[in-house]
């Protein structure tokens, strides 16, 4: 393999940056779960980078299990926001600022 | 050029400005479709960093199933409900963005100073993987973490559950109305217990 592994690194860190720049920069609560997703994606391409470098399987398993368990975030996070939104008929995070149910 | 550089170099510019494209856009249903592109995006450079199997899963989970499952919440909910204008906090936006600048600084940094700009994974990355990559995979997975693997599968239970009971509130609460209405009714009939039974109390219905 002739890119260096620096390279996917570079670009993890900037994917990363980006979702964490969505988080902070939009309000709506569906956005800011998109840049979450973002940034887990770019953490699983550091995993796999790393993996490939060290010559293990195992930076793989553990990207196949982030994903296993970003599939289970997105559910419950999903299913919250649809009930924030059947409460407050927003989904606006700063709209949404009280803890009762 | 060899190739892995030549399909890098197209696809990681692909990659940041899809990501660029899913902050900066208004509509949340392109912000969704940028992201998809750039999950796919992704998935290629697992291609590139000899990851068949996490190619294929992640195309499938994210691009496939969470994708899907995005949109269709986007839909549920309103597509045409962007973000408030205006800034909620003073200087919000510019502390963002420069936040986001020195993350990539200080990572590029710690790159740097951790395995340098130069240095390429040693070839023969076929002999780690006999049989092929999932074969390999498996055989990691059910031997070295069967046990994260099961309990992984208990999180999946309660998050399928978690998904149901967070869904089910307002069904929940007409069901209760229609308790009340039908309170001499045989409530057998609808597959409930009595209001003052443990489990139906304690939601008041809105």
């Amino acid at each position: 393999m002739r890119t260096p592994v620096a390279y996917f690194l570079l670009l993890s860190a900037i994917l990363f940056s980006l979702g964490t720049a969505s988080v902070l920069l939009r309000r709506n609560a569906l956005r800011i779960f998109m840049g979450v997703e973002l940034q887990l994606n770019a953490v699983n391409l550091t995993l796999v980078a790393f993996s490939r470098m060290h010559m293990e399987l195992d930076g793989q398993i553990l990207a196949f299990f982030s994903m296993v368990v970003a599939a289970a975030e997105v559910v419950v996070g999903l299913a919250i926001i649809v009930a924030v939104f059947r409460r407050t008929s927003t989904t606006d995070v700063d709209r949404a600022s009280v803890l009762r149910g | 050029m060899p190739l892995d550089n030549v399909v890098f170099w197209v696809f990681a510019p692909l990659s940041v400005a899809t990501a660029i494209g899913m902050i900066v856009v208004r509509n949340a249903v392109h912000a969704a479709l940028f992201l998809v592109v750039n999950f796919f995006t992704i998935a290629v450079m697992y291609l590139l960093l000899d990851a068949p199997f996490l190619f294929a899963v992640q195309i499938v989970v994210y691009a496939g199933a969470i994708m899907v499952l995005f949109l269709f919440v986007i839909m549920l909910l309103g597509v045409d409900r962007g973000d408030a204008p205006g800034e909620r906090l003073l200087g919000q936006r510019t502390t963002a963005v420069i936040l986001a600048v020195a993350i990539v600084a200080e990572l590029a940094t710690a790159i740097r100073a951790g395995i340098g700009f130069t240095t390429r994974a040693p070839g023969g990355f076929d002999a780690v993987n006999p049989g092929g990559n999932p074969s390999a995979l498996a055989d990691v997975l059910f031997r070295d973490y069967f046990f994260p693997f099961e309990v992984t599968s208990i999180l999946l239970i309660v998050a399928a559950v978690a998904a149901m009971v967070l869904a089910l509130r307002r069904s929940k609460s007409l069901s209760q109305r229609e308790i009340e209405t039908h309170a001499g009714d045989d409530l057998e009939a609808y597959g409930l217990a009595a209001p003052g039974a443990p489990g139906t109390v304690g939601e008041p219905s809105r």
